[in-house]
């Protein structure tokens, strides 16, 4: 948008594009209605962008999205992590104590003088042997998805307990602080500039992955498979039980790689981190359109979920009146919203 | 059994198949051959072994004894992924497609095109088109999702995708059992085709004259055990049917000829009589009165509003024109249950959804309507409960392990035969009954037949609804043909009239509309 535009011109034009776009976003939910939680999500975010410009100002600029991606990088890893969770019907609640035991295991290691490189690997493998755990509980001694991570999660709670129950700083020398090191990617007026984080650009390579193996392979197509009926997908020939060991794997691995990603940026572990963390990513999936019953969702939904609680946050600080304490009462609110929208569109499909 | 062909070799050789579940033996022992180029026909009474058969060769079930030879080798089939390899695919009686996924993907899952990108959906897409079209499906949206598609075609696309492995073996488990004529008729065109490919066909069915139809071969089963094997064209329908059930078909003829001796035209004031009653978009307004004692039949082809009607008649759902006199009185049915207490009782179509509870005993699913019109303040008593149980469990020679063993433990004919005794424990003074014979075996529907033919002996004002037009005709007073949701006409039944007079009476009105 250049000032040598008319305001009239101007206007005309976008309302075209718009309404270009609002005929297309038509077009894809009447063929798939299934999307459409998900474009809800991204309505609201807009809407939310939109409001918080108007309200406070200085929301959308480069700085400001900088660092909601920055400060919610692990929030978008197990938010993706649990949308492959939930769209084969299953649950994962032990990503939050994994990684608190991941990143107290991690800074402990590393502060002994651990090779950095070492210390990555293992914390992302603390992750991906809770997962298996997790996995194999469900698959093949059938427990309840439910209670099966239920019991991983005292147990990561507890190990990490062990290890510490004080605050663990990572030494101020040490190379994984390097993954929550801020880089100037475009040099803004002031400090309006565009930032990222190793730690981000791992959460975007990650949902890239997520998005090809849930879209582009077979064991993806699987998972959707599993969550429509995993009878049908079993009469199908298609490997259900390992797929269904695979999701709590990878929702292990990707808790460890987000365990990597928090600590880096933080310095800090703590026995007690991450508590209701996984609630904050069944949150974020479910506002981005996934059905927690499995089958119907979108990757690219459960990021936008994880920005539109991030968002809100930032929008609660920047307001300043509203106490903090509203803040899990909105969050409640809007997966409410979210819900009661799934289940319009559900009923929809069955009649 | 047969003499063969010495230099033909069987596609597949199942021999002394024996499976067991929970302790208790399915198969003993059982033999099956399957010859390339051949539509062989798997028959046999429900509980007779049929779909363990076919999931033994599916690779569902473990073969507890026997060995399964695939072009002369022995395979070790432990799953479905295990069948498919060995050239096995299938496609099962309960339709099993994920809901949530489009057509294309249900008929590719595990076969997509891959690039280097990854699945392809443009390829994917072209590939499940082309298998659609072999079976006359080509208009279909691949990126539709199954959810909204009907049975029918859902069956189909279920097909379709057992057809994309191109596999040596084919086993369709009572693939027509929710379709109509016209795409039975594009089924077994494609099935002709690929037997000309080579294909060995297994086709499990109740229906007799699609497996004559269709089948070259046919191996018979009875209570898991072989019964022989035998082309087709040397099996006359009587014999196949006695080797079937184990006895002869004289009990068929008994009902029919005892039902038309017995057979006379209504006198005296109708029990039930209802006039102008329609509802909008369901079924047109209608007049329509049933005697004691009487059977009526509704005549007609699917889709030309039998049980919508039925449930109109019934008080299930609520007519928005028209009166119902029972007894001369005027009466509002408001509800079903307002409907059994004035005695009309209405057994639907969908055993599963509508009728019997799973998960509840013989016994409650016996009592539960009588229970239910007498409301919980007044409980029926143990002695009274367990003398009615026994009595209809006698009278309709169910098959149970007790009456405390759950409804889903039944064979399909054994569950319609409660789902009988519960309406007929109401004594009821009008049954309509939808489809009670659908998917039970010959032995069952017999059975049913003669149940039915007795509730009118005793009194009971029956109306028979049923899409097997011989067993309307043989059992029914009077028929109501029924077409594109209105009445078209009523006939009493005689000598003179057959399943032939009702189609010709279906298809003129068909003249007169043009």
């Amino acid at each position: 948008m250049t000032a040598v535009q008319t305001p009239r011109a101007d206007s005309s034009a976008e309302a075209s594009a718009v309404s270009k776009i609002v005929a297309r976003v038509k077009r894809v939910v009447a063929s798939n209605p299934s999307v459409l939680p998900t474009v809800a999500a991204i309505v609201i975010f807009i809407g939310m962008v939109i409001y918080g410009e108007v309200a406070y100002g200085r929301i959308v600029q480069a700085n400001t999205l900088s660092n909601l991606l920055i400060n919610n990088a692990h929030l978008i890893i197990l938010a993706v992590a649990m949308t492959f969770v939930i769209l084969t019907g299953g649950i994962d609640l032990s990503v939050g104590s994994v990684i608190a035991l991941s990143s107290v295991a991690g800074v402990m290691l590393s502060n002994a003088g651990w090779d950095p490189l070492v210390v990555i690997v293992l914390m992302i493998l603390i992750g991906t042997v809770f997962g298996l755990a997790s996995g194999i509980l469900i698959q093949y001694f059938n427990v309840q998805p439910f209670i099966a991570t239920l019991a991983m999660m005292f147990l990561g709670r507890g190990l990490a307990a062990l290890l510490s129950t004080q605050p663990e700083r990572l030494s101020e020398d040490s190379p994984i602080r390097w993954l929550g090191e801020q880089f100037k990617v475009v040099d803004g007026e002031k400090v309006n500039d565009v930032v990222v984080t190793p730690g981000v650009v791992i959460a975007l390579l990650v949902v890239l992955a997520a998005f090809f193996v849930l879209h582009r392979t077979r064991t993806g197509r699987t998972v959707y498979a599993i969550g429509g009926s995993e009878s049908s997908s079993a009469l199908m020939g298609l490997a259900v039980p390992r797929t269904k060991v695979l999701v709590y794997v990878i929702s292990g691995t990707l808790s460890g790689v987000a365990a990597v990603v928090y600590t880096s940026r933080l310095g800090i572990a703590q026995n007690i981190t991450g508590i209701g963390w996984e609630l904050d990513a069944i949150a974020a999936t479910v506002i981005g359109g996934t059905l927690l019953t499995g089958g119907y969702g979108y990757v690219l939904g459960s990021v936008i979920g994880a920005l539109v609680l991030g968002l809100m946050n930032v929008l609660i600080t920047r307001d300043g009146g509203i106490p903090p304490k509203m803040t899990t009462i909105i969050t409640g609110g809007i997966l409410l919203v979210f819900v009661l929208l799934q289940r319009a569109v559900t009923s929809k499909r069955h009649t | 059994m047969t003499e063969r062909d010495a230099s033909a070799r069987p596609v597949v050789e199942m021999t002394g198949i024996t499976v067991v579940i929970e302790g208790t033996p399915v198969l003993h022992g059982v033999d099956l051959r399957l010859f390339g180029g051949e539509i062989h026909a798997l028959m046999g009474g429900n509980g007779a072994g049929k779909s363990s058969m076919v999931k033994a060769l599916t690779g569902a079930y473990r073969v507890d004894a026997g060995e399964v030879r695939i072009d002369g080798e022995p395979v070790a089939l432990s799953g479905p992924a295990a069948a498919e390899a060995a050239g096995v695919a299938a496609a099962f009686q309960d339709v099993d497609l994920c809901g949530n996924l489009s057509i294309a993907e249900n008929v590719m899952i595990g076969h997509e095109e891959r690039r280097w990108y990854g699945i392809s959906w443009r390829a994917t897409r072209r590939r499940a088109v082309a298998v659609l079209q072999e079976l006359g499906l080509g208009e279909l949206d691949p990126k539709q999702s199954v959810s909204a598609l009907s049975p029918a075609i859902q069956q189909l696309v279920a097909i379709a995708r057992a057809l994309v492995t191109q596999p040596k073996v084919l086993v369709l488990d009572e693939p027509t059992s929710s379709l109509d004529a016209d795409e039975v008729a594009t089924l077994f065109r494609a099935l002709r085709r690929l037997r000309e490919q080579g294909v060995a066909i297994l086709f499990v069915s109740h229906f007799l004259e699609q497996v004559y139809a269709i089948s070259d071969r046919i191996t018979v089963l009875r209570d898991g055990r072989g019964q022989g094997e035998y082309p087709t064209r040397e099996l006359d329908r009587a014999e196949l049917i006695s080797k079937m059930i184990g006895k002869d078909l004289t009990e068929l003829r008994r009902i029919g000829s005892e039902r038309r001796a017995h057979r006379a035209d209504p006198t005296g004031e109708p029990v039930y009589r209802v006039v102008g009653l329609g509802k909008r978009g369901d079924f047109d307004a209608t007049d329509f009165e049933l005697h004691r004692g009487e059977v009526v039949g509704l005549g007609g082809l699917r889709g030309s509003g039998r049980s919508e009607f039925g449930q109109l008649l019934a008080g299930v759902v609520r007519g928005d024109s028209g009166t119902i006199q029972i007894d001369g009185r005027k009466v509002v049915l408001s509800s079903p249950a307002a409907a059994l207490r004035h005695r009309i009782a209405f057994a639907s179509e969908d055993r599963r959804d509508g009728g019997i509870i799973e998960e509840l005993s013989v016994r409650d699913n016996i009592v539960l309507a009588l229970q239910a019109i007498r409301g919980w303040a007044r409980p029926i008593s143990h002695a009274e409960r367990d003398a009615l149980v026994e009595r209809f469990m006698e009278s309709f020679d169910i098959v149970a392990p007790g009456p405390d063993a759950p409804a889903k433990q039944l064979s399909g004919g054994n569950q319609q035969k409660v789902l009988l005794a519960r309406w007929l424990a109401t004594r009821p003074h009008v049954l309509v009954l939808d489809e009670p014979t659908r998917g039970v075996d010959i032995a069952a529907k017999v059975e049913i037949q003669a149940r039915v033919a007795e509730m009118a002996r005793d009194g009971v004002a029956v109306v028979f609804i049923s899409s097997e037009l011989d067993e309307v005709v043989r059992l029914s007073d009077r028929i109501a043909i029924l077409k594109d949701r209105r009445k078209i006409g009523e006939v009493s039944n005689g000598p003179g009239l057959s399943v032939d007079t009702i189609i010709e009476m279906i298809a003129a009105a068909d003249e007169d509309d043009a």
